[in-house]
């Protein structure tokens, strides 16, 4: 059952719900055995089992079905009539359907039932109608007639294990006197003779000839469906109520464990805590209940490509992976527009005309590929396709035509930053406006969808390789983890999708490391310059440029809003919380920099910040622009002393060392029980490796013999190869400038600078390495490891 | 004839029940069927960049809804402290809204042919937001159009 994928599943479950109308219908056609709607229905039914089982290939069912179907086609079209013989024998298809969808569900496989006596029951009684309903005889061919016999005798023994049964009983002799008939072929007339009267002559010989007939077991009805009985169909109605009702327990039980932490009770904090166990359990499950594959939206995008290919005359194949990625019901709802436009872009723009792709060496179908995995507790879709990619100088020059940006930011954007062009509104570059795309309400109608929903769209190009759409979103909205913050004693929720990192400067790093840019704050973090927001300011709590150096401190929540990121700065960073979204009131509907509220575990409400409404309101991106001009301009002044990324360490009691960060591959602490050696020299197992380590310390004399504890050391990468180098302690990651001076030279060494207010010498570690390896005891060549 | 008919057949209607509370200095009514219930003072979180009117918003249990300061619609200051002022919780346009006054008074039965048109002596900023005006006994009893309310912030 396991192994069973989900296609097969959903097959079985559809299946059984439709068996079990077959019964209905089947007992409802018994009674009214003139009702061809009925008929009709049951038809539909078996055919959609037959037509199914073929993708799956299920031979057996298939070939059940398919005789069963005949039989149906027949008393469709009138050919033979509704005879209790038939019901009862379309009910045994029905159960043996179910037999066999049962093996599928327990197994995998259909099992190794023998239906050939059902197969051939349902085609003699289909055959029944040229002898039965035709004046004249039709059956005159010898082969016919073999076949009939075999299953007649097909019959026997079946009747011979199910003696009991009067109407298989009925059945037997009804086609054997159709056998008969159809052998008998040097007397026409008794073909002619009223089924009713073979029938029942047949049942006056039965007793005889099966009394011998013991009960078995019919293990076919014995096997009831699970599958059928373990889904049923719920309004949706429904799950969105209990969805908001298990929102409400999410903040009764918040409130609940607030409480508990002012309580010494032990036993009502183990309640409340089991109460947070089952609560948390139940919003996960009801969250399921709403969760649906991506192929619910997925399964009309072949049609729309196809039509999109057909109307632009290209050839485009579709392909989709992770199909069964659930979403929530809202968000699939929500995405399907921003999807359907990403898709007719990427074949109407994307991918080239036949001739074209032939031109450049390309199969002539162009390849839509659609991804779609979980990935940090978002969905990413991916939607790539083998077109021509971007043509980036035309995005540059369109967007400069329109006037969406600058000639001097032309100049000085990136590629990447350049096809994200793309998502501003009033952008199309399509040379021709067709009906599909390039109207200039494209891409960023599919941005700002995407983003209602808390989720972000970004575009990589590779020119003449095709394109690659990622759209990010939220797995739901009702619920969502939260970042609380204060601001001016009031709580504010930062949705965690926003959320890069947080960082918290003090004391003298405040002054140094906030920089003021044409009237705006910036932080350098890891060199990278990030427009600083004050979230009281932003709220109008407090005047604008004002001093923010009260306490020292300065709390910083890095976020990300459409492709800028910004530190939002608040008095406080709290804990992260789950928190359920509430809408805010039409009043409050304007307000860009709310996206809704929520309540907190007192009882209280706090404001959900809308981050991109934040970015937008702050002009983000033009600050960044400034800052970047400012920062450009300043670079072009001389590069007098330069900021660089020291990792700072102790080789010993006041001996400080630096090297640059970029060459620290990776910080590590290796136990003294893992030190081996090879050779001469020191190593550790390392990556499924040997990673050589050079003791830093030896550089100023003897190492400190290695008895106890652990090593700390950074891994460097030289060339292709890994090596270990021991230091004695990790101190820092500092960002300053650096002037190195020479005060005296030894080997090793690029000299000495002031960092952190004191002097610490800079290492060369190439020359160490090509030291260390002059001496054996610390030399290790990799090539060795290998 | 004519408006004899028509009184008769208004008849059902004629009794409407008002709910009334006082803000600043003026008497208020609101239809009883509008009204959801009427709370006390209720701790409130302050809504920035929110209009003036708008207090903050209340957790009633479990919904959020915003608290519309009434006096402050009035342009009318008052003497009464924060923690004395009640919620008269309205529905209007499929919204749920609290309005903040200073006190609740009697539920009355008002007679429909006491009904008026806001006076034209009445300031346009109240105006705005009334339906019309029942002359009472002692007063007027304004009756308030609580969507108005919402539209005119």
């Amino acid at each position: 059952m396991s192994e069973l994928d989900e296609t097969i599943k959903e097959f079985l479950v559809e299946s059984l719900e439709n068996l079990e109308q077959l019964d209905r219908e089947l007992l409802a056609l018994e009674s009214d055995p003139t009702k061809i709607e009925t008929i009709n229905t049951i038809f539909r039914i078996v055919h959609t089992v037959k037509g199914t089982c073929g993708f799956f290939d299920f031979r057996k069912l298939e070939k059940v079905s398919h005789v069963g179907e005949n039989l149906l086609d027949s008393l469709r079209s009138q050919k033979i009539a509704v005879t209790e013989v038939i019901i009862t024998t379309l009910l045994r298809l029905s159960d043996t359907l179910r037999e066999l969808l049962a093996n599928i569900e327990e197994s995998g496989c259909e099992g190794d039932g023998d239906y050939s006596e059902l197969v051939g029951l349902l085609t003699s009684l289909n055959e029944q109608k040229i002898t039965l309903t035709s004046e004249a005889i039709s059956i005159n061919s010898k082969s016919e007639g073999s076949v009939d016999e075999s299953s007649v005798v097909l019959l026997k023994t079946q009747v011979s294990e199910e003696g009991q049964d009067d109407e298989l009983q009925r059945m037997f002799y009804a086609a054997q006197s159709e056998w008969q008939n159809a052998s008998s072929l040097e007397a026409p007339g008794a073909a002619a003779v009223p089924e009713s009267s073979q029938i029942g002559a047949a049942e006056n010989q039965a007793p005889s000839t099966v009394a011998d007939g013991s009960e078995s077991p019919k293990v076919s009805e014995s096997k009831k469906s699970e599958l059928s009985e373990s889904s049923l169909r719920v309004d949706v109605n429904l799950l969105d109520k209990l969805m908001n009702l298990v929102g409400e327990l999410v903040l009764a039980r918040n409130q609940i464990l607030q409480f508990t932490k002012s309580q010494n009770d032990g036993e009502f904090a183990s309640t409340s805590q089991r109460l947070n166990l089952i609560t948390s359990e139940l919003q996960e499950g009801v969250m399921r209940t709403r969760m649906q594959p991506i192929s619910t939206v997925w399964n009309k995008l072949p049609r729309i490509v196809r039509d999109i290919a057909h109307s632009c005359g290209k050839k485009v194949v579709l392909e989709m992976q992770g199909k069964e990625t659930e979403l929530d019901k809202t968000i699939i709802e929500a995405i399907k527009d921003p999807l359907t436009h990403v898709i007719r872009n990427s074949v109407d723009h994307g991918i080239e005309s036949p001739e074209k792709r032939l031109a450049a060496g390309k199969g002539a179908e162009g390849v839509l590929v659609m991804r779609a995995f979980h990935e940090g507790g978002q969905v990413v879709i991916e939607i790539s396709d083998d077109g021509a990619g971007l043509n980036t100088e035309r995005i540059r020059a369109k967007a400069l035509e329109k006037g969406l940006i600058t000639s001097d930011k032309a100049a000085s954007m990136g590629e990447a930053e350049v096809n994200r062009l793309i998502f501003l509104p009033g952008f199309s570059t399509a040379e021709q406006i067709t009906n599909i795309s390039g109207r200039g309400v494209g891409m960023d109608v599919v941005r700002s969808n995407i983003e209602r929903i808390g989720g972000a769209v970004d575009v990589a190009s590779n020119p003449g390789k095709g394109a690659k759409f990622t759209i990010k979103i939220p797995l739901t909205l009702a619920i969502i983890p939260a970042l609380i913050v204060t601001t001016n004693n009031n709580r504010y929720a930062i949705p965690q999708v926003n959320l890069l990192e947080l960082v918290r400067i003090e004391g003298a790093q405040l002054k140094q490391s906030i920089e003021r840019i044409q009237g705006s704050d910036f932080y350098r973090l890891r060199g990278k310059i990030l427009p600083l927001v004050y979230l009281d300011e932003q709220l109008g709590l407090s005047a604008a440029n004002s001093t923010k150096s009260g306490g020292g401190i300065l709390n910083l929540v890095v976020v990300r809003a459409d492709n800028h990121q910004f530190g939002l700065v608040v008095d406080a960073i709290h804990d992260t919380e789950e928190i359920v979204v509430k809408p805010l009131g039409r009043l409050l509907k304007g307000i860009s920099a709310f996206a809704g509220a929520t309540i907190m575990g007192d009882g209280q409400v706090a404001l959900i910040l809308d981050i991109v409404g934040m970015a937008r309101k702050a002009q983000i991106a033009k600050k960044e622009a400034a800052a970047k001009h400012e920062e450009s301009r300043s670079n072009d002044e001389g590069k007098t002393s330069e900021r660089k990324k020291m990792f700072v360490f102790e080789l010993g009691t006041n001996k400080r060392a630096a090297v640059p960060l970029d060459q620290v591959y990776r910080l590590e602490e290796f136990p003294v029980q893992a030190l081996e050696s090879a050779g001469d020299h020191i190593v550790v197992q390392y990556r499924d490796g040997i990673l050589p380590l050079v003791d830093l310390r030896g550089i100023y004399g003897e190492p400190p013999e290695i008895s106890e504890g652990s090593l700390r050391a950074f891994v460097h990468l030289s060339g292709d190869r890994f090596v270990g180098f021991v230091v004695e302690r990790i101190l820092d990651i500092v960002e300053q400038c650096v002037n190195v001076e020479r005060p005296y030279p030894k080997q090793g060494l690029v000299g000495s600078a002031v960092i952190q207010d004191k002097v610490t010498d800079l290492l060369d570690l190439s020359a160490i390495l090509q030291l260390a390896e002059l001496s054996p005891k610390h030399s290790f060549d990799a090539r060795e490891a290998r | 004839m004519e408006a004899a008919a028509n009184q008769i057949t208004q008849q059902p209607v004629l009794a409407k029940h008002y709910v009334t509370f006082r803000a600043g200095e003026l008497f208020f009514g609101i239809d009883v069927l509008q009204v959801q219930e009427i709370i006390r003072h209720q701790s409130m979180t302050p809504v920035p960049l929110a209009p003036a009117a708008v207090k903050g918003l209340i957790n009633l249990r479990g919904q959020i809804i915003a608290a519309l300061d009434l006096r402050s619609i009035l342009g009318a200051e008052s003497g009464i402290s924060d923690e004395r002022t009640m919620n008269v919780v309205v529905r209007a346009d499929d919204e749920t809204i609290s309005l903040l006054v200073d006190s609740i008074g009697d539920v009355i039965q008002v007679d429909e042919r006491d009904f008026e048109n806001v006076p034209e002596t009445i300031a346009p900023h109240i105006r705005c937001i009334l339906h019309g005006v029942f002359k009472l006994k002692n007063e007027l009893m304004l009756v308030l159009n609580s969507g108005a309310c919402m539209e005119r912030e």
